[in-house]
């Protein structure tokens, strides 16, 4: 009875959140899923360095760092895009694209240095 | 005869610039003369250019070297189809007449009226200096080959002055009036061209335009340089120049000799400096390039020729002197180009030991003269002239009866002299010693002009010494250049050690149990060889006195080993063992099909961001429709298109600092475009909201 409950909880958890992120609007899911993207794509870098070793250091921190860096400043937009978010209110969502757009720039001249 | 004339000519070389090395200068002889004829061949019987021609035959005449015969036809074709045609340049014709001078070529009627109008109307239309050198001294040379012919020169002072006109403050000349440039050489032309006008001019210069030209030459001959051996030279200011210091000085001194003839007047120059030029020419040996020897021999033959300065060279056939042949020392005076001095006597002032620079060991000795060999001798030396290293200081001093021309000599030449002489070895002996207590275990004496059989026996406790007393002629101390003292193993192996002398003792002491290490503890038999040898000692010695047999302990393990020693003595100029360089080892780099299979895996994520997208149900309604926001929003896109690309050349080929300047410019623009763009968006979304 226990194990049921509990699994039909983590279903009717799994069912709210579910329905509950399908709410949001449709630039913040973009945003997820760009970051989710960055994100995978990092570990794809990370089992690669573990089979075949880290010979070209700063190759693999460049391009682990590329995707964590431009996972980092779209959390960055996506929460100053927010509407829901307070603090935030006073800023145009176009000024921090600009941001976004400005940083993500500077991090890939960079890494590019870095790459080597 | 080529090729022997070559080694013959290598020969030469080295022996007159060793002798140069000494600073005796000695004046031209056979060896140029032989010289002369491997340096100026001509090519399939004739020279390149009638400037070659000249050159070649100019020297072999002032040699004396009779080659005319040979070259004669064709060169002289060459002449007199430069001096009949209408259309030579100035320069050809004047080279073509400097031929006909020496070779003497039929040349015919018309040919000397035609060549020389045309020099008069290029001393007319001259601007350059060239122009004005080869035109002048052309009429010159023609007026001396065709004395029929009416040469004049029209208005000369006008052309004096115009050739003046190119001159600077500093004595030098300058090549053009456009060319601010100036030249010592060209000065050089410039000043046989200014004697060629005062001699084709039909009246008497201004004396003021003369005495401008004389302190033109003193300005000049301010700028002359100094070797340290006396010699003087003039050179170009610039590094560039396309003359060396040979043609430079060649043309200064072609050009002073020749204004000097034509003012019937000395050279202008304090006597030191003449024979200090002479000496420069003299000093350069043989020159192995024709136009260099062509330099020599003319500057040379000018300084000869001239009636008011002729130098002249004092030499010595050897600077050794050796007290055991009692041979006098001998020295030769004659004039550049080796001809005979008038008379004169030669005075020994003095005799610098080197040891002691203060005084001389012989004062004012008057050398001999000998008519048969044309040298000056001294046969006598005094007692106290000991065997060693001199500097003699000689004196010439010319007859008080009128000479034909006026002869100038150095006030004094220095020359470096060697005096050798035998050395007496005495009480030379080699004892083997006990060490602490230096008692004499055995001793032997020792005849080291000739080979001994002396038989020793030392142990590593033991030391040994050699002792011997070396005495020059006089019995003054002697310390020889080269004292060795060699000990060689049965195995071939060698150690040399030097024997120090002090006062009139030289002496070594071997202590074997400080050696023991360096012998490498090799016991056995050992020859032993002297050497002793010096620059001033006619009996230097090379002996093997003998052998010592010595008893070393054993070799402990960390000694190092004797090095190898091969059969063949010079193997050790053969090549080495060839060194085998270890580099970095490459890093493992994993497989290609592992790394293309990944790069495909990583492509994945992005596809799948792209399906995401889709399914998202993303839009490009909101791009702007009026063409002008439509316009900077693409220009937006192409901009960060532009910097991605601009990323991915900076990771291919260029460097940061290319890509900060192109970032810059593009970000700029990016800025502004995307500035407009975003207002735009932002502008229409506050609109929706608004309304």
């Amino acid at each position: 009875m226990a194990r049921s409950s509990t699994s039909k909880d983590a279903q009717d958890l799994f069912h709210s959140l579910r329905s509950a992120y399908l709410s949001t609007p449709t630039n913040l899911k973009i945003i997820d899923l760009y970051v989710c993207f960055a994100v995978f794509t990092a570990l794809i870098q990370v089992a690669y360095m573990a089979l075949v070793g880290s010979f070209p250091f700063n190759s693999f921190l460049s391009g682990v760092l590329s995707c964590i860096g431009t996972a980092v400043l779209a959390v960055c937009l996506r929460i100053q895009v927010n509407k829901e978010n307070k603090e935030f209110k006073d800023l145009a969502p176009e000024r921090a694209f600009a941001d976004f757009v400005l940083c993500n720039l500077v991090l890939h001249l960079v890494i590019i240095n870095f790459l080597g | 005869m080529m090729a022997g004339g070559n080694v013959r000519f290598l020969v030469l070389i080295l022996a007159v610039a060793i002798c140069g090395a000494a600073s005796v200068f000695q004046p031209i002889s056979d060896s140029h003369r032989s010289a002369a004829l491997d340096v100026f061949v001509p090519v399939d019987g004739s020279y390149k250019s009638l400037e070659e021609a000249y050159e070649a035959l100019k020297t072999l005449e002032i040699l004396g070297i009779d080659k005319k015969s040979d070259l004669s036809s064709k060169t002289c074709e060459n002449v007199v189809k430069v001096l009949q045609s209408s259309s030579s340049t100035l320069k050809d014709a004047f080279y073509a007449l400097n031929v006909n001078g020496i070779l003497k070529c039929k040349i015919g009627e018309a040919g000397p009226k035609d060549i020389v109008s045309q020099l008069q109307a290029g001393v007319k239309d001259a601007k350059l200096l060239l122009d004005f050198y080869y035109s002048v001294r052309g009429l010159v040379l023609a007026k001396e080959q065709f004395p029929g012919t009416d040469i004049s020169l029209g208005d000369a002072e006008a052309i004096f002055r115009s050739i003046k006109s190119l001159s600077q403050s500093d004595g030098r000349w300058r090549y053009s009036s456009n060319n601010p440039e100036s030249s010592t050489f060209a000065a050089g032309l410039a000043y046989e061209t200014l004697a060629g006008v005062i001699l084709l001019a039909p009246s008497e210069f201004d004396p003021s335009l003369i005495q401008s030209v004389k302190t033109g030459i003193l300005k000049l001959s301010d700028s002359i340089q100094k070797y340290d051996d006396g010699t003087f030279y003039f050179d170009e200011k610039s590094v560039d120049a396309s003359q060396g210091p040979i043609s430079t000085t060649a043309s200064v001194i072609r050009g002073l000799t020749s204004f000097a003839a034509s003012e019937s007047t000395g050279l202008n120059l304090p006597g030191d400096k003449i024979v200090g030029l002479a000496k420069f020419f003299l000093g350069v040996g043989i020159p192995g390039d024709a136009k260099d020897f062509f330099n020599q021999i003319d500057a040379l033959a000018c300084l000869e020729d001239n009636k008011f300065s002729v130098p002249l060279i004092l030499s010595l056939p050897s600077t050794a002197i050796s007290l055991t042949k009692k041979e006098p020392l001998k020295v030769k005076v004659s004039t550049v180009l080796g001809s005979k001095a008038p008379a004169l006597s030669v005075k020994l002032t003095q005799a610098l030991s080197s040891k002691s620079v203060d005084s001389s060991v012989i004062n004012n000795q008057e050398l001999k003269f000998d008519a048969d060999s044309a040298t000056y001798f001294l046969d006598s030396f005094p007692k106290n002239f000991d065997i060693g290293k001199y500097t003699f200081v000689f004196k010439i001093v010319l007859d008080e009866s009128a000479h034909e021309k006026v002869y100038i000599t150095e006030a004094q030449t220095k020359v470096p002299i060697a005096a050798t002489g035998a050395i007496s070895i005495e009480n030379a002996e080699i004892a083997v010693l006990d060490s602490d207590i230096g008692s004499v275990e055995s001793q032997k004496k020792l005849d080291l002009t000739k080979d001994g059989a002396v038989s020793l026996s030392a142990n590593h406790l033991q030391k040994l010494r050699l002792s011997f007393q070396l005495t020059t002629p006089l019995g003054n101390a002697f310390k020889p250049h080269q004292a060795f003292f060699k000990l060689k193993h049965e195995s071939q192996v060698e150690h040399i050690f030097l024997v120090k002398t002090s006062g009139k003792k030289s002496e070594l002491v071997l202590d074997f149990l400080g050696l023991v290490e360096k012998l490498y503890y090799l016991s056995g038999k050992y020859e032993i060889q002297l050497t002793i040898g010096d620059a001033s000692m006619e009996n230097s010695l090379l002996s093997n006195i003998g052998h010592i047999e010595l008893d070393l302990p054993e070799r402990p393990e960390k000694a190092t080993r004797p090095p190898l020693q091969s059969t063949e003595p010079y193997s050790r100029y053969g090549p080495k063992a060839e060194i085998s360089h270890i580099f970095r080892i490459p890093e493992k780099l994993p497989a290609k099909q592992l790394s293309l299979v990944f790069l495909g895996v990583i492509v994945l994520p992005f596809i799948g961001f792209l399906i995401g997208l889709t399914r998202l149900g993303v839009n490009i309604k909101s791009f702007p429709s009026s063409t002008g926001s439509a316009i900077s929003a693409l220009l937006f896109h192409c901009g960060i298109g532009a910097v991605l690309l601009l990323y991915v050349l900076f990771w291919l080929k260029l460097d940061l600092f290319t890509t900060l300047k192109a970032l810059s410019l593009l970000g700029v623009f990016l800025l502004f475009v995307g500035h407009r763009t975003l207002s735009q968006l932002a502008s229409a979304s506050n609109k929706l909201k608004s309304a």
